[in-house]
């Protein structure tokens, strides 16, 4: 018989902890398929956030660290210094990176740190129960803004890859979504690019994945991908910001 | 062996080198700016690194990633730059990662002055960040020492997997004296850490570092399992100096800088025919009791000095174990207590014992 799909064994075989229809499990996936065909499972430091991946490194089949919330690219700044041959990456929802750890991931970028940021937007906080995020939506309701996000009080949504890309240090940056079949497979191959551009040496690379909450959201898994869809994309665009200077001669 | 004339903050960079430090994550603040100095110029010539961080939050969480993957690291700060690294001091606690961060101290609270204090000493070995965790706690009180007990402080915390703070003060920082360097072959062998995460391959199990347990019951054997840790450190490392106490009736307590004032006040205390004498810690956690113990017998009071309003003085009166009236002298605001001064609140205690 043809095996043709199995469970890469870039994930351990723990069941995942998500709500029904989150994309968090998806993304892990991506990441861990990436791993295991660039084959650099074996060299990889994984570095986990605080919030609903939290528990990442109960899924990662590879060395994992668990950060405090927002810390994740100072740890690992401190592992890549430490052991400069191998694969380094941090795993990060937008409270942890775009709120408490603005100052982590600009500082890391702006160094070039060779490292591969997993950015999950998912424009709410997941874990502690649906407040505001620095990407919540204008108009979207959540449990800290009950009457919708206002710009008078609550500010605008933060486009971390838009933001990042004018970093000199940040050698790649794009924006994916995991919304359909194609916008998976799509989101592998920047995935892939990223960890590509780690391994080449050449700094600092981010993807920002645009990812679901049906739960926070208050929606089904379906009309979750479909909210995603709709409202997220238009505010926050697909597509690659940022690339390797050497690419851009060939582009 | 070679003898030169070195500054403390320096002695802290030379003394972290020679016991195989190469990794260091920093920020400036006064008074302790020289050692990073030192270290941006020292590190590269003995292939370490030295890396200037966005804060003291991200420093701080450098030296967690560094000590993850198996480094000799350290960082350095004074007082409001060390109250940033709590959270990471607490995580590094949580997660058994051994360091050694070193608090050169200034007055406070809040921006306080740049001058030289001692008021971080709760912060240092009462916690400072959340749960129930200790730091392994050395002050210097020479240049000399500085540069002996750095190598102590990188074996402290890779024996226990430990951050280990040593704990100096503007006064230290800044004072050149003659020292000699510990030797120092360029290469050490240093344990192995078979825990750290350097990716599975050769190892082919996992290395998680984390200090995450949701279950209570779970949290509590691992808080239960650092205790005895913390147990085992309060058996095996308490270190302290005493000058002149045998005999003493007036006993004088004070670290670091403090207790080279007291000294001198001891001396002239004994020229004037009060018995006098002094306990150093050397390790302020664990606090050495043993010294006080053994003073027992003959002490009519205890002194306690220090540059604040009096915070080791509650160790003190612990040890002392309500058997002998202890009292205390300090100022604060960054004002070094002069020996006269201590001398002569030290008579008034005399003579109302
Ligand atoms: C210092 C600190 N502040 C706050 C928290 C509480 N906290 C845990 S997760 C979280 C939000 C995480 O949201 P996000 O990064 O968007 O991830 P998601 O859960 O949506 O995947 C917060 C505020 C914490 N653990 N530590
Ligand atoms: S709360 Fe939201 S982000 Fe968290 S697991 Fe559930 S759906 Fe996913």
């Amino acid at each position: 018989m043809r095996v043709l799909f199995e469970r890469t064994r870039g994930l351990t075989s723990k069941p995942f902890h998500y709500c029904p229809g989150c994309t968090h499990g998806i993304i892990h996936r991506l990441v861990a398929e990436v791993l295991v065909e660039l084959d650099v499972l074996e060299k990889t430091v994984g570095v986990c956030p605080v919030g609903c991946a939290v528990f990442a490194y109960d899924y990662f089949n590879c060395d994992m660290i668990e950060a405090a919330h927002g810390r994740a690219p100072a740890v690992a700044t401190g592992v890549k210094r430490v052991l400069p041959d191998r694969v380094v990456f941090t795993y990060q929802g937008d409270g942890d990176l775009a709120a408490i750890g603005t100052a982590e991931i600009v500082h890391a970028a702006a160094r070039g740190e060779k490292i591969t940021t997993i950015f999950v937007n998912n424009a709410i906080y997941g874990m502690t129960g649906g407040q505001m995020a620095p990407t919540t939506l204008l108009g979207q309701k959540t449990t800290t803004t009950p009457f919708g996000r206002r710009a008078e009080e609550a500010g605008y949504p933060l486009r971390v890859a838009e933001m990042l890309a004018t970093i000199e240090g940040a050698a790649y940056v794009a924006r994916v979504a995991v919304n359909s079949p194609k916008n998976v497979i799509q989101a592998k191959r920047v995935i892939r690019r990223a960890f590509e551009v780690q391994l080449a040496g050449l700094g600092f690379s981010l993807v920002e994945v645009l990812s679901t909450c049906p739960t926070n959201w208050g929606m089904s898994p379906p009309e979750a991908l479909r909210w995603l869809e709709e409202k997220m994309i238009p505010v926050y665009p697909l597509g690659e910001f940022k690339v390797p200077r050497k690419e851009e001669k060939h582009a | 062996m070679p003898r030169v004339l070195m500054k403390g903050n320096e002695a802290f960079g030379e003394g972290a080198i020679r016991a195989g430090c190469r990794y260091f994550f920093g920020y400036p603040i006064t008074p302790q700016s020289e050692l990073p100095h030192y270290l941006a110029r020292r590190l590269p010539e003995v292939g370490g690194v030295y890396l200037q961080a966005e804060s003291e939050v991200a420093a701080i969480n450098m030296v967690y990633g560094a000590a993850a993957a198996g480094a000799r690291v350290m960082t350095s700060s004074s007082s409001p730059g060390i109250s940033l690294m709590q959270e990471g001091i607490s995580y590094l606690a949580g997660a058994e990662l051994p360091c050694v961060i070193v608090n050169v101290m200034r007055g406070g609270p809040g921006l306080g002055n740049i001058a030289p204090a001692q008021s971080d000493y709760f912060q240092a070995v009462k916690g400072g960040g959340h749960g129930d965790y200790r730091l392994l706690c050395l002050a210097p009180s020479s240049v000399q020492e500085i540069l002996d007990l750095m190598g102590l402080a990188f074996d402290l915390a890779d024996k226990y997997r430990n951050p280990v703070m040593v704990l100096g003060d503007g006064i230290l920082g800044q004072m050149m004296e003659p020292v000699e360097l510990p030797p120092y072959s360029g290469e050490l062998k240093l344990p192995p850490k078979p825990w750290a995460t350097t990716g599975t391959a050769g190892r082919g199990t996992r290395n998680i570092i984390n200090s995450l347990y949701i279950e209570p019951e779970e949290l509590e054997e691992v808080n239960l399992r650092l205790k005895a840790k913390y147990r085992r450190m309060e058996e095996e490392e308490k270190r302290w100096e005493t000058y002149l106490l045998e005999e003493a009736e007036l006993v004088l307590v004070a670290f670091g800088t403090m207790a080279r004032v007291a000294r001198a006040a001891v001396e002239r205390l004994r020229e004037e025919g009060i018995a006098a004498g002094l306990i150093r810690p050397i390790t302020l956690y664990p606090f050495p009791d043993a010294p006080f113990h053994a003073a027992f017998s003959r002490a009519r009071a205890f002194l306690v000095v220090e540059m604040n309003l009096g915070q080791m003085v509650e160790d003190v009166r612990l040890a002392v174990e309500g058997r002998c009236p202890v009292h205390f002298y300090g100022r604060t605001g960054g004002v070094v207590p002069t020996v006269a001064e201590v001398v002569s609140f030290a008579k008034e205690v005399w003579h109302k014992s």
